[in-house]
């Protein structure tokens, strides 16, 4: 098995007449936390998106463990997979959304077993006990049969993690997990992550939090106008950045 | 109250003796309309017009009973009918092809535009405008004639002018309560690897009832009183149009009105129980929707709690005392 578990090649997006994504090229490898940062605008949500194919590309591929994702490959085309086919794909890579996505009318619990049991099927009460311990690891044992509008915007977050995780994906997916969030509650929602990584999970997470991003990233990629800027370790980015735009958009989040 | 008052030590300043205020007006309106209404009731029971022993004997007339179950079998059979129709319509009117989005939008402008009464007259006259239904390629000889008077029972005509009519309201109900769902949630979804019906399920449908249920509820009282508009079709077996019929036979038509009006209103009795029922349900995660039963008992006695636990300060306090029993007394705002 390669080392590479997502790569990106030449991915470019429209909307209508708006060229988002032009040409974004991107590796990530087995157990890397990769962070994402950039200007607002410049496509960081909308390549996520493309990862698990939520938002469809126009040209370029990606691939995830080298399977090729929302494309089968025909000769010298790429076919859009069927809904169903691209459903199953999503199945093993988890995404965390910046405004949580809870669903609001399950408890926590169920948010939580919704999908392991209708998607893959598992027994209910197997579905349960992992919800359980889910909910234990991100520290709301005791919030199971909360609803979501009883629980703070943190705890929600946590929740919707945990939602991610019960379906035991390879690879995570976070969209600016902790912008929507009081200052106060932001810490609690990184811890998780932070012990997410540390048990080796592939993460890319869009963020604006640069001591997340010095701490836990193993590489960082600063995008711009739909173009990959800059990339490296977070000494690197973070640190000594080599490009103006960097620089520029640096010294305005720190 | 008073004894608290008395418990306060003289020094402190007078705590505020808390007299809610009062409404003359209102309560005599209140009085003068309970007066009026006794005066109604007691007249009614003695005016011969009403004729309550013909009344007591039409209310459950085999006729009577019967025609209740065609008018409700007409109103469930229509309201399924124009829930199917509506969510297809509801459906069409938001995809992207813009002929199924045409075609949809037209549906209800039509039917939403011209009045049900019209609409079923048409229907009524469908045998006469095609005497036949055949079926086969167009310009070929056809496999099959049928004579359509013979095929559509005018039970069904009705049904089917009813339920029309109806489906063009019910696209619109339908089509709020799918928009409004956040779109992140289908996205969640998707996300997880939920497919679309899977998400329709389990995620949209369940919110969307919300918002659908009840002007839906509306909908089905509409229905139960419009299909008194059958016999435009002919259509005579219903509630309405049976007891007018009965009544023109006894020259009597007062109590069978009444009798009408009886049924009429039990079973719109029934259907807003249903409905009340079915928006509990469907409020499930709601804050102050009744949500969790636990979660209610939870946090009464909080709410109580500066009543029950006050001290001679706490109610001395204006905030605190005053509010209170003025709360406790008057009736909450209802539910709307
Ligand atoms: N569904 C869409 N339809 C049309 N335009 C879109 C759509 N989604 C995104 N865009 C446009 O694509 C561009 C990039 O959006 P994107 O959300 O990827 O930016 P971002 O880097 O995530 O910004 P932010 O930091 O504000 O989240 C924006 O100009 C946006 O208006
Ligand atoms: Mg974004």
């Amino acid at each position: 098995m390669s080392d590479i578990k997502v790569s990106a090649q030449e991915v470019h997006k429209s909307f209508g007449d708006t060229h988002v994504l032009k040409g974004i090229d991107l590796e990530v490898r087995r157990g890397e936390v990769s962070c994402l940062l950039g200007p607002s605008g410049s496509g960081k949500s909308t390549f996520l998106r493309c990862i698990n194919h939520l938002e469809s590309i126009d040209s370029g591929r990606i691939e995830v463990d080298g399977t090729l994702i929302g494309y089968r490959e025909h000769g010298e085309r790429l076919h859009e997979l069927k809904p169903a086919e691209a459903a199953a794909q999503r199945e093993n890579i988890g995404m965390v959304f910046q405004r949580f996505n809870l669903f609001p009318h399950m408890t926590a619990l169920e948010n939580i077993t919704c999908a392991p049991v209708f998607v893959k099927r598992t027994q209910r009460s197997e579905a349960r006990q992992r919800a359980l311990e889910l909910l234990d690891r991100v520290g709301l044992a005791d919030k199971a049969d909360a609803y979501p509008r009883e629980l703070s915007g943190g705890q929600q977050q946590r929740v919707a993690i945990a939602r991610a995780l019960a379906m035991t994906p390879d690879l995570m997916l976070f969209d600016e997990p902790t912008s929507a969030l009081d200052p106060e509650l932001v810490g609690e929602v990184l811890d998780v992550m932070k012990s997410l990584a540390e048990s080796g999970m592939t993460m890319i997470v869009v963020t604006h939090e640069m001591g997340f991003a010095r701490e836990v990233a193993d590489t960082v990629t600063f995008m711009d106008g739909g173009v990959v800027v800059e990339h490296g370790t977070p000494e690197e980015v973070l640190v000594r950045p080599q490009h103006g735009r960097t620089k520029a958009f640096l010294s305005k989040v720190l | 109250m008073s004894e608290i008052t008395r418990a306060v030590p003289v020094a402190r300043p007078r705590p505020i003796q808390a007299v809610p205020l009062r409404h003359p007006w209102r309560n005599l309106l209140a009085f003068a309309l309970i007066f009026l209404l006794l005066a109604f009731i007691i007249d009614a029971a003695q005016r011969e017009a009403y004729d309550w022993p013909a009344f007591a004997l039409y209310l459950f007339d085999v006729r009577v009973v019967q025609a209740a179950g065609v008018t409700l079998a007409l109103t469930f059979l229509a309201m399924l009918g124009a829930v199917v129709v509506g969510i297809v319509l509801a459906v069409m009117r938001e995809t992207d092809n813009p002929v199924l989005r045409a075609i949809a939008w037209g549906v209800i402008w039509f039917f939403r535009g011209t009045p049900v009464y019209v609409q079923l007259v048409f229907w009524g006259l469908l045998s006469s405008i095609y005497q036949t239904i055949n079926l086969g390629l167009p310009f070929m000889e056809p496999w099959l004639v049928l004579e359509t008077a013979d095929v559509i029972p005018l039970f069904w005509i009705a049904v089917l002018g009813l339920a029309l009519n109806e489906a063009a309201y019910m696209a619109e109900i339908v089509r709020a309560g799918l928009l409004s769902i956040d779109p992140g949630q289908t996205e969640a979804a998707s996300a997880l690897g939920m497919g679309w019906w899977l998400t329709m399920r389990k995620v949209v449908i369940p919110q969307a009832m919300r918002v659908i249920i009840p002007p839906t509820g509306n909908e089905v009282i509409s229905m139960l009183k419009t299909t008194s508009l059958v016999t435009a079709v002919p259509f005579s077996w219903d509630l309405c149009t049976r007891t007018r019929d009965i009544s023109a036979a006894t020259l009597n038509p007062i109590p069978l009105l009444l009798v009408a009006s009886v049924w009429y209103l039990f079973f719109t009795s029934i259907m807003m129980i249903g409905q009340s029922r079915l928006e509990k349900h469907f409020s499930r995660g709601q804050l102050g929707h009744g949500t969790t039963p636990k979660r209610r008992k939870h946090r009464e006695p909080a709410e109580r709690g500066p009543m029950v636990l006050a001290s001679p300060e706490a109610v001395a306090a204006p905030g605190g005392g005053a509010g209170a029993p003025d709360g406790a007394g008057m009736p909450e705002g209802g539910g709307r």
